[in-house]
């Protein structure tokens, strides 16, 4: 009965945007609510949903309304392919996408330059993409892999008393063996010779549920930290067989992959006291209220749990959808007021962004996520993440400040890859016009 | 009726041995071959190129690759991935550190390497035969991803270990619309089914096809198994191998490793297996099948408006359900149907 309710409803709605007028601007959601990471996605994708659903409900970005189509990705690479080519010309254009998945994300790299469509990777994809000159079309937005990775060397620098505390000390990167497990080895092997501490590197093979050699192989080499550059569910599994060999959750460092309710949770009590970076400071903000009253108590929502609101997946989705729409907002002050932008026009927004404390304030997610300013040399915009912990029942952030690491480390390896990259494909680095 | 061959007499050898014996057929692939070649680059969208065309053809070569192997010398692999991934990295790495070479070259070099590969995870299948060789090539799939991982010098030392296809380049010209592609993917495809058919139906084919049957039996009517088995890999590898370089360059752009992963082989599996194993005409219909059903579904779905959740799984159940279904209505395949549907055509409209 509800499935044939929707049915009708959803023909219902299909004939209603067709025939509403042109004032729309296009997403389109290439997102997985099913397969192995169906938990990180619905979290992400509803999240950035709900905040479309909020901006329409406050009557659009300056009275353009967001309209959008999903599409299952699965997160596979030649679906997530397929689904961008579907939804990149409907409606009038797809304004900019964000598939939250490295392999879609990298298989569709070159076409969102020629398609001229901004691609946002927050806070994964390739790291050099922050160089604007390369990639003008891409945005790894708030932080990359590498500035995450020189943050986490910051962290536990200072944690040990200074970073010249590092010295002689061991520190296992046990990572998803990847791309993704081994985006953040030039930043570590570069600041393991730096500050002169041992790095173990221990792969880990997808999908990561059986971990009991490594972890005897770490028991034995009694490191000083663990880097856990986990996903999916290698978290659990890690947190859970770190117990097992009584190693203790302090002294392991999660990447923010390996930082939601979904990876702490199953893992029971073996997680209390687990530290992970993140790049949303965990709590309540207004605007999660707002989305509470406006969105769902109005039936929009679009999770279907309701205590999954303000959860570390769907924070993120709601930052990613701030983004967006500021982005948006930011092109139409430029190209007109009320209008509906084009991807270029957007990408230019993207590029100008400004979201500082002030207009955080604003839009009330003041301290949610790092006052995000980009141009052209730094499409990434911040580079700053915060540390949290499991108590058991929900993550606390421990640095009540923002931790940077070495920006001029991560930035020299960023020219050099992304040179590298401009030479095998023929790219001229400048910055793109206006539009 | 259409396919009444009466009047159709055949006088000399060569007209007794081409590809297509009957006059129907030869107009029929003509119109075909016109069509794809001729009108679809006029009339598809980018997407339809790009989304739908493009893998469809990438695949149908790789199913070929199998069907050569599986379907005819009657080897069973699950290796297919594997040898994709070594035809792309190697032609990455051939324009990469050949400068100047042409690209077509280069796809033919990675092939070549494939095959190389092929031959050696072929060895064991002078040995054993069957579920056991399908477990032993099972280890090319696990090696040659480890490999590719480990050994940094075949991803350029890239930090994330992704590949970025170069540009398509021949003679100048740039390939670098979706139609462009097309057709070049296309141009391939059809060169190399046209060989595979033809090495099918000579001396080669036999072989395989005797060793397919009885190897024993082979062995003692002349065919030496060793060669055959090992030349059967290495062809098959062969066009797996461009395939796979053609998925890199024509399809994705960038590839990682992972993307040849398990899960592609065995969707080239299901490939020949629906299509019909031991049947050209089957690897194109199989990956026409599992390309396309999925997107088909999917967009039914979304007409109906179902949430994509509940449309992906209902895709799952679909798509299993017809599989069975066609399993145990047609075990040889649609290749199979097909050639029941002319034959039931050839005594239209008065079957006895």
């Amino acid at each position: 009965m509800k499935l044939i309710k929707s049915a009708l409803l959803g023909a219902a709605l299909l004939g209603a945007v067709s025939a509403a007028s042109a004032q729309e601007q296009f997403v389109p959601v290439l997102s997985y609510r099913v397969g192995p990471y169906a938990a990180g996605g619905s979290g992400f994708f509803g999240g950035a949903i709900d905040y479309m659903n909020l901006v329409n409900a406050s009557g659009g970005i300056n009275g353009v309304k967001l309209t959008w189509e999903e599409c299952e990705t699965e997160y596979n690479a030649s679906r997530g392919v397929e689904c961008y080519e579907r939804l990149k010309s409907k409606n009038g254009g797809a304004s900019l996408v964000e598939p939250l998945a490295t392999g879609i994300a990298y298989g569709i790299l070159d076409r969102v330059a020629t398609d001229k469509i901004p691609m946002t990777t927050l806070g994964y994809g390739r790291s050099d993409a922050a160089n604007g000159k390369v990639f003008p079309y891409v945005f790894p937005l708030i932080t990359s892999y590498w500035n995450q990775a020189a943050a986490m060397v910051k962290y536990l620098g200072d944690k040990s008393g200074g970073m010249d505390k590092l010295k002689g000390k061991k520190i296992v990167h046990l990572y998803h063996d990847s791309a993704f497990g081994k985006e953040p080895m030039p930043v570590l092997d570069a600041q393991a010779a730096q500050y002169g501490f041992e790095l173990i590197k221990i792969p880990v093979a997808h999908p990561g549920n059986e971990q009991q050699s490594q972890w005897l192989q770490i028991r034995q080499a009694k490191p000083d930290y663990v880097i856990l550059w986990g996903w999916g569910v290698m978290n659990a599994v890690a947190i859970k067989t770190a117990q097992r060999n009584g190693f203790p959750r302090e002294k392991i460092l999660g990447v923010w992959w390996a930082g939601s309710e979904e990876d702490t949770i199953p893992a029971g009590d073996a997680a209390k006291g687990y530290t992970t970076m993140t790049f949303n400071t965990p709590g309540n903000y207004p605007v999660l209220d707002e989305i509470r009253k406006k969105v769902y108590e109005a039936g929009k929502g679009n999770l279907d749990d309701k205590t999954r609101i303000g959860s570390v997946y769907h924070m993120r989705g709601v930052t990613a959808g701030i983004l967006w729409t500021e982005a948006i907002r930011k092109a139409q002050e430029k190209y007109g007021k009320g209008k509906v932008m084009t991807g270029e026009q957007i990408r230019w927004g993207f590029e100008n962004l400004n979201v500082d404390e002030a207009r955080q304030k604003a839009l009330g997610v003041l301290g949610m996520f790092p006052p995000v300013k980009t141009s052209c040399d730094d499409h990434e915009g911040s580079g700053a993440v915060k540390v949290q912990q499991w108590n058991g029942t929900k993550w606390v952030a421990i640095t009540p400040n923002w931790v940077v690491g070495d920006k001029a480390l991560t930035r020299k390896l960023l020219e050099e890859s992304s040179a590298k990259y401009a030479a095998e494909k023929n790219i001229k680095p400048a910055c793109a016009s206006g539009a | 009726m259409f396919y009444r061959e009466a009047g159709q007499f055949k006088t000399t050898y060569q007209a007794d041995s081409q590809i297509l014996p009957i006059r129907q057929d030869r107009i029929g692939i003509a119109t075909l071959l016109a069509f794809a070649f001729l009108v679809v680059p006029l009339i598809a969208s980018p997407y339809a190129f790009s989304a739908i065309l493009i893998p469809f053809l990438i695949f149908a070569l790789a199913a070929l690759g199998l069907n050569i192997l599986t379907g005819y010398a009657g080897q069973l692999s699950l290796g297919t991935a594997a040898f994709m991934a070594v035809g792309a990295f190697a032609a990455y790495n051939f324009i990469l550190r050949v400068p100047g070479i042409p690209v077509l070259v280069a796809f033919i070099l990675g092939g070549l390497c494939a095959a190389a590969v092929g031959i050696v995870f072929g060895l064991p299948s002078l040995r054993i035969r069957g579920f056991y060789l399908a477990a032993a090539t099972l280890a090319t799939q696990f090696f040659v991803v480890w490999c590719l991982t480990k050994i940094r010098w075949f991803t350029n030392y890239s930090s994330s270990g992704v590949i970025t296809a170069q540009k398509i380049t021949i003679f100048g010209y740039s390939f670098d619309t979706p139609a462009s592609k097309y057709l070049l993917t296309l141009g391939i495809v059809c060169v190399m089914a046209v060989l595979a058919k033809n090495m099918i139906r000579s001396n080669v084919g036999r072989s395989w096809m005797a060793v397919r049957d009885m190897d024993v039996a082979a062995e003692v009517i002349g065919f030496r198994p060793m060669r055959t088995k090992l030349l059967a890999f290495a062809v098959s590898s062969f066009y797996c191998g461009v395939a796979g370089a053609l998925y890199a360059y024509a399809y994705l752009g960038t590839v990682e490793p992972e993307a040849y992963s398990l899960d592609l082989s065995f969707r080239i599996l299901f490939m020949i297996i629906i299509g019909g194993v031991g049947s050209i005409l089957g690897s194109f219909l199989g990956a026409a099948f599992i390309v396309l059903l999925p997107i088909w579904l999917n967009m039914f779905a979304h007409a109906l408006g179902l949430p994509t959740s509940v449309a992906s799984n209902l895709e799952l159940m679909v798509f299993g359900a017809l599989i069975i279904f066609f399993l145990i209505v047609e075990p040889h395949g649609l290749a199979r149907l097909w050639q029941i549907a002319k034959e039931k055509l050839r005594l239209w409209p008065f079957p006895y």
